[in-house]
């Protein structure tokens, strides 16, 4: 497949996770927004570390660290989503929301 | 069109769909879902780009782990009541002409680069399998790898005592 379709789709899923954190206000759903767009940004990832892989005079293992880079951030997501759980339970338990228009006292 | 764009085309539109159901569903749990399948379509994609690794990890992590873990803390929470109280139309109005710009500008931005025609392999190619992707992982990227062990570790001592009782 043209490297520009995956680019697009990948664009799309982005802006798509961009929209959903800047339009909700569930702390959760803007939590899942982030995700979306890290796993678009994975995505094409993947994709470019296969054009390079697919480029005339490219090595055996031209490409490998795109798809490592992509393991790397599945890693960091996995500890990203521990502890923002955590933190969301904690507003949860205090204000009894997780409304974010309810995080406003740092303005005062 | 081989089976290849057939699947590549059903898939994309698998993964916007949900994406789109994700950020305009009113239920969370049904949110959650809608990533669940947005998940598997990446995992689809991967799969057809030959990261056989990738996909399968995505698959376990992402839908497996993650997602129950939302799935855990909504369900904990009892949202179903709460409902997004207040809607603000105009900051959603403006929230997507925002996106939407930046849509635009990336798009026109990459749409004639150098390398817009080339290629993505589909199908061969053998980086991807966990042969490879392990060889590398534990020789050239050693130090990035058990650096992220201790992440993990501060994750979890972290997620304890933020979710510990007072």
């Amino acid at each position: 497949m043209p490297i520009n379709y995956y680019i697009g789709l990948a664009l799309a899923l982005f802006m798509i996770g961009v929209v959903g954190v800047l339009t909700r206000k569930n702390a959760i759903i803007i939590f899942m927004c982030i995700e979306l767009m890290l796993n678009s940004v994975n995505l094409l990832l993947v994709a470019f570390s296969k054009m390079h892989h697919a480029m005339p005079g490219a090595a055996a293992n031209t490409g490998i660290d795109g798809q490592l880079f992509v393991f790397f951030t599945m890693v960091v997501a996995a500890a990203e989503v521990s502890v923002g759980l955590a933190v969301i339970v904690m507003m949860y338990r205090n204000i009894h929301s997780i409304d974010i228009n309810f995080l406003n006292r740092l303005k005062h | 069109m081989g089976i290849t764009q057939i699947l590549f085309w059903i898939l994309s539109v698998m993964a916007l769909g949900g994406a789109l159901l994700v950020v305009v569903s009113k239920n969370p749990v049904h949110s959650v879902l809608w990533l669940i399948a947005v998940f598997f379509a990446i995992s689809g994609h991967y799969i057809l780009l030959n990261a056989q690794f990738l996909a399968v990890v995505n698959i376990i992590v992402y839908a497996g782990a993650i997602m129950v873990l939302f799935l855990f803390v909504i369900m904990l929470m009892n949202l179903n009541t709460i409902g997004e109280k207040r809607k603000n139309k105009v900051l959603q109005l403006v929230g997507g002409i925002a996106g939407g710009c930046l849509l635009l500008v990336l798009v026109a931005a990459l749409r004639n680069t150098e390398i817009s025609q080339n290629i993505a392999q589909t199908g061969g190619g053998d980086i991807g399998l966990i042969k490879n992707l392990g060889k590398e992982l534990f020789t050239t990227y050693v130090i990035p790898f058990e650096l992220s062990s201790i992440l993990f570790l501060s994750a979890m001592v972290g997620a304890v005592v933020l979710g510990k009782k007072d």
